[in-house]
C-alpha cells in the first residue's frame, strides 16, 4: 500500500512508569514494526502517560520524578515523547478519559471543525449512549487513530472486577483500539475469545508477540535498586543516573500507600460514576 | 573493603554484536561477588572470539570489537580486549585466561613493588594478589561435557586455578552442570552460581534476526552500536550465510592429535 494511503496511528501508553524501563520502550518499537508490517498503518507518535500520584499504587513515587525520568529516557527517541497531562491531575481519571483527552488533542490539531464545538461532542456522545449507537471515529482522514499500546496484563486486568468500568473497555478497544504485546507464552487470544465485548471489537485489538523475552518489570528494578543492585542496562543510562542522584526507590518509598486502596477500586465499589 | 580480594571478571564469547544483556552479566556478576564480602571487584575484560572461530553469521572481528568499544565507552570498569581476536588461530579459553591473568598480575607486582620473576604463589604482605575469573552463562557449563572438547587438566585450570561466575538464565540449570561433571563438581567452591531473575533472554542471535528483517532492534543495544551497525551495513541474509555448514574450529582442531593443541 502507499505511504500515504496508509491510516496514521498515535500509540498511547498509560501506566505507572514507576520507573520506566527498556521494556516499556520496546513496547513502542514492536508495535510500531508490527503495525506498519500490516501493511494498512504508518505510526506517527508513541506517547508515554504516566499515572498521577492519585492512582495510590504502592510503591508509587511522585509523579513529577515518573515524569521526568520518561522523558530522559526518550530524549533518544525521534517519535516516543511523554505527555504530562495525566500524571498531573490531582485525582486519578480513568483511562478511557486520558484517552480521549489525547484523542481530542490529535483532532483539534488536525483542525478537524466538526468535533472542536466540544460542547457539542459531549451531546453527541451522551446521545449516542444512550441511544446504543455505534461510536464513531472522526472520519477525516487527517486525524489519526489512537490506540491504546498495553502488555497482557493490561488486557487481562479487563477482568478484575471493579477496576474497569464495562462502558469503558468498550470504547477503549471499539472507539479507539489496543495493540497489545504479550510474551511468545502467554495466550492473549484465548482471554479476547472469552469475553463477548472483547471478542466482539476482535477487528481492534491487535496482539503483538514478543519472541525475545523481556521481563525488565518495574517491580524487579525497584527490587534490586532496593538492595543495592545495579540497575544498568535495564533502563536508558540517564535514567540510572536521575535514580542515583535524587536516591530513589528505597524500601521507604516501597511502603507508601501501602495501606490506602488503589484509586479506581475505591471509585468503583463506592458506586459513583 | 579491607581484606577483600581484587577480581577481574574475563568474558569471551562472540559479542555478535555486543547487546544490553552481555553488558548485564557483568553488572549482576559484580554485584553478587561484592555482596560475598569476599571480593572487590576491579575490573571486567570483554574478549571478543577471533574471526576464525568459524561460526556462522560471524561479522569480522574489528567491528566487533569496535561496538563492544562503543557499547563499554561509558563504563568505568568494564574494556574490551582485541588480543584473542588478533591471534592466528582460535585461542582456547584457558589461553586467553592465562595471557589476562599474567598481565593483571605484573600490573599488580608494578603497583605493590614487588617485581622481578613472580615466585609460582605470589602472597604480598599487603592485601591479597588479584584473580581472574570467567564470567560466563550457564549453557557455557554444558560445553564441559562435550565430549573432546575440554582437556580435563584445562577444566582443572580454569575452574580451580582462575575459577568461574555463571550467570543463570531461563530454565537453564547451571547447578546441575556443575554437579554432573565431576571436575567442575570438585572445584564447586570456586564457581559462583549467579541468579538472573529477570527473564531477559536479549540474544545476539535474536538481535541478527531483527536487523535482518529491518526490525527495530532499539533498547535491547546501544544507540551508538545500532548506528554502528547501519555504517557499516552489517547483520543481513547474506552476512548470515558466512561459515554456514562449516565446523567450528575448537571442534576441527578436536579432531587433531594433541600435541598439536597450542599452549
Amino acid at each position: 500500500m502507499e505511504h500515504s494511503d496508509r491510516t496514521k496511528v498515535v500509540l498511547l501508553a498509560c501506566g505507572s512508569f514507576n520507573p520506566i524501563t527498556n521494556m516499556h520502550l520496546r513496547m513502542f518499537e514492536l508495535a510500531r514494526d508490527y503495525l506498519e508490517d500490516t501493511g494498512q498503518y504508518r505510526v506517527v507518535r508513541g506517547i508515554i502517560s504516566p499515572v498521577g500520584d492519585g492512582y495510590k499504587k504502592k510503591g508509587l513515587i511522585e509523579a513529577s520524578h515518573r515524569i521526568e525520568m520518561a522523558r530522559l529516557a526518550t530524549e533518544s527517541s525521534d517519535w516516543i515523547r511523554v505527555d504530562p497531562w495525566e500524571g498531573q491531575l490531582a485525582e486519578w481519571v480513568e483511562t478511557a478519559k486520558v484517552i480521549r483527552h489525547h484523542y481530542e488533542e490529535l483532532v483539534a490539531a488536525e483542525h478537524c471543525n466538526d468535533e472542536v464545538d466540544t460542547v457539542r461532542v459531549g451531546k453527541k456522545r451522551r446521545h449516542e449512549e444512550r441511544e446504543g449507537a455505534p461510536y464513531s471515529n472522526c472520519l477525516r482522514a487527517d486525524v489519526p487513530q489512537l490506540k491504546l499500546l498495553c502488555g497482557a496484563d493490561v488486557l487481562e486486568s479487563f477482568s478484575v472486577p471493579n477496576l474497569w468500568k464495562s462502558e469503558d473497555i468498550a470504547e477503549i478497544v471499539g472507539r479507539f483500539g489496543l495493540v497489545c504485546i504479550t510474551r511468545a507464552g502467554s495466550d492473549a487470544w484465548k482471554f479476547v475469545h472469552q469475553s463477548d465485548v472483547l471478542w466482539g471489537h476482535r477487528k481492534n485489538i491487535h496482539v503483538v508477540k514478543e519472541w525475545v523475552t523481556n521481563e525488565i518489570s518495574a517491580t524487579h528494578v525497584r527490587r534490586a535498586l532496593r538492595r543495592g543492585q545495579s540497575v544498568r542496562y535495564l533502563l536508558p543510562d540517564p535514567v540510572v543516573r536521575y535514580v542515583q542522584e535524587h536516591g530513589l526507590y528505597s524500601s521507604e518509598s516501597e511502603e507508601k500507600n501501602a495501606d490506602v486502596i488503589l484509586a479506581p477500586l475505591q471509585k468503583y465499589v463506592k458506586g459513583s460514576s | 573493603m579491607a581484606g577483600r580480594i581484587p577480581l577481574v571478571l574475563l568474558a569471551c564469547g562472540s559479542f555478535n554484536p555486543v547487546t544490553h544483556q552481555h553488558m548485564r552479566l557483568f553488572e549482576l556478576a559484580r554485584d553478587h561477588m561484592h555482596q560475598t564480602g569476599q571480593f572487590q571487584v576491579v575490573g571486567g575484560i570483554v574478549s571478543p572470539v577471533s574471526d576464525v572461530y568459524g561460526k556462522q553469521g560471524l561479522a569480522p572481528a574489528r567491528h566487533r570489537v569496535a561496538m563492544a568499544r562503543l557499547a563499554l565507552r561509558s563504563s568505568d570498569w568494564i574494556t574490551v580486549d582485541d588480543w584473542e581476536s588478533q591471534q592466528a588461530d582460535w585461542t582456547e579459553t584457558v589461553v586467553t585466561m592465562r595471557h589476562h591473568y599474567s598481565r593483571i598480575l605484573r600490573q599488580y607486582q608494578r603497583n605493590t613493588g614487588t617485581g622481578g620473576a613472580p615466585p609460582p604463589d605470589p602472597r604480598p604482605p599487603d592485601g591479597a594478589a588479584p584473580q581472574l575469573k570467567l564470567l560466563c552463562g550457564a549453557d557455557f557449563l554444558d560445553t564441559f561435557k562435550a565430549p573432546g572438547l575440554w582437556r580435563p587438566e584445562h577444566v582443572a585450570e580454569v575452574a580451580g586455578r582462575f575459577g568461574l561466575v555463571c550467570v543463570s538464565r531461563g530454565s537453564l540449570q547451571p547447578d546441575r552442570a556443575v554437579h554432573e561433571c565431576d571436575t567442575l563438581s570438585q572445584h564447586r567452591a570456586n564457581i559462583f552460581l549467579v541468579r538472573e531473575w529477570v527473564r531477559n533472554e536479549i540474544s545476539a542471535t535474536e538481535v541478527r534476526r531483527a536487523l535482518r528483517r529491518g526490525l527495530s532492534v532499539k533498547y535491547l543495544l546501544p544507540d551508538a552500536v545500532i548506528d554502528y551497525i547501519r555504517e557499516h551495513g552489517l547483520y543481513t541474509w547474506e552476512s548470515e550465510q558466512k561459515n554456514k555448514g562449516g565446523v567450528l574450529r575448537p571442534l576441527e582442531l578436536q579432531g587433531a592429535p594433541p600435541e598439536t593443541l597450542a599452549d
